[in-house]
């Protein structure tokens, strides 16, 4: 079953952090850019491909309005067949009201994502968000009552002025608001954002800090029912993020809007169109960045990103007996030092093993 | 042209006198090369010469002079190298002169590694015709450099052209000085060939070339030749001479010049240095007097950073060994390193270049150990063993006494610097001898130095004591005993025996100390925790930990973009690639290198 994610890069203004596509827009290049999308998804029509994910991400998708997320919902119901679709929207608590939450849960969105980060306003403002945690707390209720089940909360882990204190706060906050999942990101000072300075490198948490905050953040949610199922990702109930899921097991997922990645028919290609190109029907050039993915690789590097880890019946197939032979030897040594767990016919890593996971993805690949 | 109309010569000057640029502008004032063709230091054509600004090969070349006297000379000029680890290449070339142009800085004076050059060159026979250079410079003072020249050397020096290689100013004068003073060579045309061997090279489509000095006889295309050494026959292919850019054949070589020999000969083993070539159809009775064999002082392990190329750096050393002759090798095995070769060198800049050589020339990539001098060592059995690795010393039981090479170390400076030149000689456990005055400001300081003590940055240290006014020059004066003991390195609680060494008992803690420190710096995080220590037999003296690695993750997989996040792991795999597995710790070539530099 296919993913199907749609690409908003529209921001009303540009965080300091964050080296991701996205720009300002007025309502008419919004519209147009919803009528390129349809246009690009209705491509699809006709060639029986099941989805069960609709994925708004962005920038800003809360950006669009009723109608416009409403149009694209419809032309992925014609151009796909949807079967039970998990659809969610990403939200910021700036860009959303309970009028526009019941509109989108209305128009068939069953889970939002909201961009909490911290409970702490003067953390918010040191990320430079445009909203304050009373805003933020406020957006999740609003969602609750428009009937969404499934309401998703970012943190960022490391900030200036972030305590240990102020970060259990946060999460004892979170915990006790109407969410079902927790994503949590340790913040990483991107090249060439406004936070790529020594002032800002200087303020921010340490990296055996920052280590200290994400165990701790692991161990205070799982206690609190939050379950990770993923390096920086953690449910309550199951409600796991069906969509991320297609990415970290190596499903397929089709990608539309500008700068939208794809993995299709066994091709990983993405879209290098700027919006205005977009618009203009740049939907047509993809590109290919690879056309037969090395499998094995990629079963590691993106399985052992999960809880579940690497199923070694799996690994056998792919990569034969010699190599899984080898990944368990040396998978052995990592699990003498804490870093991963073998159990259940599986290898997995161990928060602390999460932490070090592109090295280990290194050795255990190298098998 | 007859042989009266011919000079041999070369030029010494100490580094950064100007030698390159003046062997630049006789070849522009007697039109070898066009102008147009015209590189800054044309004679330097290895990369690491021009960077360094240094010459490491000698070289030769033909060019001719119309003098003033109407007549057209035919000069061969050979180019040497300055620094003192290349005294054998220098000896090489003083062989195939008869006169030698010694370049002396004018601001500057006398360099003891020029003054080591000229005695050799005093010593092979050779017309030494001073010349002051640097003149333009503010700070010059000829009349000074004359003197010095005088005095120290004890040649006259009044009347040296006074030049400045750089500007062009009285070049005219020193080739006139060529013609008058340094004498045409001497060599019956009509004896059986004589021709001495000073330099080869390998060329992909001729093969081996050879550069010899005729000194009689004389030699044509397609004559069967006999290199009296080797006992190999050959028939020669083509003769000629060094263009500046280029070989040039010519139809025969005659007694006096200096040329090169093609003779498609493949096994560079046959061709050595310092052989005498002569017609095998007419051989003389005995052969030329040859080289001084010159003794390796400092040796290293040199191993392929990727172990699949053993083939290629043995390959590379032949061919290097060629045209080197100085440089010897032997294949050795480490358990950390895997295959590779213990490589003699004359000195620790040549060490570095041959390194440089490899890597640039033969595209290696390569680790190589710290530099070791011979250590002599008396067992309890009444044998004595000679070791010049540290892996091979023998257990401190077995051990009667041991001996350390010292040298006798000259260095010239300005008097200022003394007190810090005495402070960095004590440190390095030399013992003072004597101390000069070579003019009212500057001394020749003499001093008995451990060997061990100067491959590592002896040079770098003086010269930033002393602002790189300092020169220095050293023989071999022999052995002497020394409280030696072998330290050992442990990662994880294994030795590493290619990190291992041999050290004067009284530094054996510092150097542990700073070594530790250092392969914790070059030594990246590991998963694990990983102690690193230092030991005498077994005793352990400084110990640092490599602390776990704690972050290295990509939190976020933005939209689905799985290839940037490969991408990333790509290239860390690539950078492990470059690491050397010891055990379960990966330890990149850097830390075997940071051996060789601890008192930064």
């Amino acid at each position: 079953m296919t993913g199907i994610y749609i690409h908003i890069p529209f921001c009303i203004r540009k965080c300091p952090y964050c080296d991701f596509y996205s720009l300002p827009s007025d309502s008419g290049t919004r519209e147009e850019y919803t009528e390129a999308l349809i246009k690009n998804i209705l491509m699809y029509k006709g060639r029986n491909i099941s989805a069960d994910t609709v994925y708004f991400g962005g920038g800003t998708p809360s950006l669009l309005s009723v109608s416009q997320v409403e149009r694209i919902i419809s032309a992925c119901a014609e151009a796909f067949m949807l079967d039970d679709p998990e659809i969610t929207v990403e939200c910021n608590p700036d860009s959303t009201d309970r009028e526009k939450l019941s509109g989108y849960r209305q128009a068939g969105v069953n889970r939002i994502s909201f961009g909490i980060q911290s409970a702490q306003d003067c953390e918010l403002g040191f990320l430079g968000r445009p909203h304050s945690f009373s805003q933020a707390r406020q957006a999740v209720y609003d969602a609750f009552k428009a009937g969404f089940e499934n309401i998703s909360g970012d943190v960022m882990l490391g900030l200036a002025g972030q305590t240990y204190v102020s970060l259990r706060d946060t999460l004892d906050k979170l915990c006790k608001m109407p969410l079902s999942h927790i994503s949590a990101y340790m913040l990483k000072i991107e090249e060439g954002t406004p936070f790529d300075c020594e002032r800002v490198k200087n303020s921010v948490a340490g990296e055996d800090e920052l280590c200290e905050m994400y165990l701790q953040t692991v161990e205070f949610l799982e206690d609190r029912g939050f379950k990770q199922y993923e390096i920086s990702n953690f449910a309550r109930d199951n409600k796991i993020s069906r969509h991320n899921m297609k990415y970290w097991r190596c499903c397929e997922y089709l990608g539309f809007g500008a700068s939208a990645h794809s993995f299709f028919e066994g091709k990983r290609f993405y879209c290098p169109s700027g919006v205005g190109e977009y618009i203009c029907g740049g939907a047509q050039k993809n590109v290919i960045l690879e056309e037969a993915p090395d499998r094995t690789q990629e079963y590691i590097m993106l399985g052992l990103r999960l809880s579940e880890g690497v199923k070694l019946e799996k690994l056998c197939a792919l990569a034969g007996e010699d190599f899984s032979r080898k990944f368990i030897q040396r998978s052995r040594i990592l699990e003498q030092n804490g870093l991963c767990r073998i159990r259940d016919g599986a290898v997995s890593l161990t928060p602390r093993g999460f932490l070090v996971s592109n090295s280990i993805i290194c050795q255990l690949a190298d098998s | 042209m007859h042989s009266k109309n011919i000079r041999n010569f070369c030029i010494i000057a100490h580094i950064d006198h100007g030698k390159s640029t003046l062997a630049d502008r006789i070849l522009e004032l007697t039109d070898t090369v066009e102008l147009r063709e015209m590189e800054d230091q044309l004679l330097d054509n290895m990369d690491i010469e021009r960077e360094r600004g240094i010459t490491i090969k000698a070289r030769a070349v033909r060019l001719t002079y119309h003098s003033d006297s109407g007549e057209d000379y035919i000069f061969n000029l050979i180019d040497t190298p300055g620094h003192v680890d290349f005294n054998y290449e220098v000896s090489r070339s003083l062989a195939a002169c008869e006169g030698a142009i010694l370049i002396v800085d004018a601001s500057q004076g006398i360099e003891a590694q020029t003054l080591a050059n000229t005695y050799l060159a005093i010593e092979h026979d050779l017309e030494v015709l001073p010349v002051i250079n640097k003149i333009d410079l503010p700070s010059a003072d000829p009349e000074r450099a004359c003197s010095e020249v005088e005095n120290v050397i004890g040649i006259p020096a009044m009347d040296a052209p006074r030049i400045s290689a750089k500007m062009g100013t009285n070049i005219k004068e020193v080739l006139e000085r060529v013609v008058t003073d340094i004498p045409a060579p001497s060599g019956d045309e009509n004896a059986p060939l004589k021709a001495l061997i000073f330099d080869s090279y390998y060329d992909q489509y001729k093969g081996v070339i050879i550069y010899v000095r005729i000194k009689e006889g004389h030699l044509k295309a397609g004559d069967t030749i006999r290199l009296m050494a080797a006992g190999a026959q050959f028939q020669t292919v083509e003769v000629g001479y060094m263009g500046a850019k280029d070989l040039v054949p010519v139809g025969e070589l005659h007694a006096g010049e200096v040329g090169y020999i093609a003779a498609s000969i493949k096994d560079i083993g046959d061709t050595r240095v310092g052989d005498t070539v002569t017609n095998a159809a007419e051989p003389c009775s005995e052969a030329l007097p040859g080289y001084k064999k010159v003794n390796p002082m400092v040796y290293c392990g040199i191993y392929p950073a990727d172990g699949a190329k053993y083939g290629d750096l043995r390959d590379a050393l032949e061919k290097l060994m060629l045209n080197d002759a100085s440089l010897s090798f032997e294949p050795e095995t480490s358990i950390a390193l895997g295959f590779g070769f213990r490589c003699g060198f004359l000195g620790l800049l040549h060490m570095e270049i041959i390194q440089e050589r490899l890597e640039r020339e033969y595209n290696l990539d390569l680790i190589t150990t710290a530099p070791s001098v011979i250590y002599k060592v008396n067992l309890t059995n009444g044998e004595t063993v000679f070791i010049d690795n540290p892996t091979n010393y023998p257990d401190t039981g077995t051990i009667a006494s041991a001996e350390e090479p010292v040298v006798n170390a000259h260095i010239y400076t300005p008097s200022e610097f003394v007190g810090n030149i005495m402070e960095l000689c004590q440190d390095r456990r030399g013992s003072f001898k004597d101390m000069k005055y070579i003019d009212e400001n500057r001394v020749d300081l003499h001093y008995v130095l451990p060997l061990n003590e100067i491959v590592y940055d002896f040079f770098d240290a003086l010269k930033s004591r002393t602002k790189g006014y300092a020169s220095f020059d050293y023989e071999m004066k022999g052995y002497e005993p020394s409280r030696l003991v072998k330290l050992d390195v442990l990662l994880n609680g294994e030795i590493v025996d290619a990190l291992s060494f041999i050290v004067h008992e009284e530094k054996a803690y510092s150097r542990g100390r700073r070594l530790t420190e250092k392969l914790k710096e070059n030594i990246p995080r590991q998963l694990f925790e990983v102690p690193v220590q230092a030991a005498i037999g077994g005793k352990i003296i400084a110990r640092e930990t490599i602390k776990a690695l704690r972050k290295d993750v990509l939190a976020k997989c933005y939209g689905g973009d799985i290839t940037r996040k490969k991408k990333l792991l790509e290239k860390q795999k690539e950078g492990k690639k470059r690491m050397r597995q010891l055990g379960s710790v990966s330890v990149p070539q850097e830390a075997f290198m940071s051996v060789l530099k601890l008192d930064d």
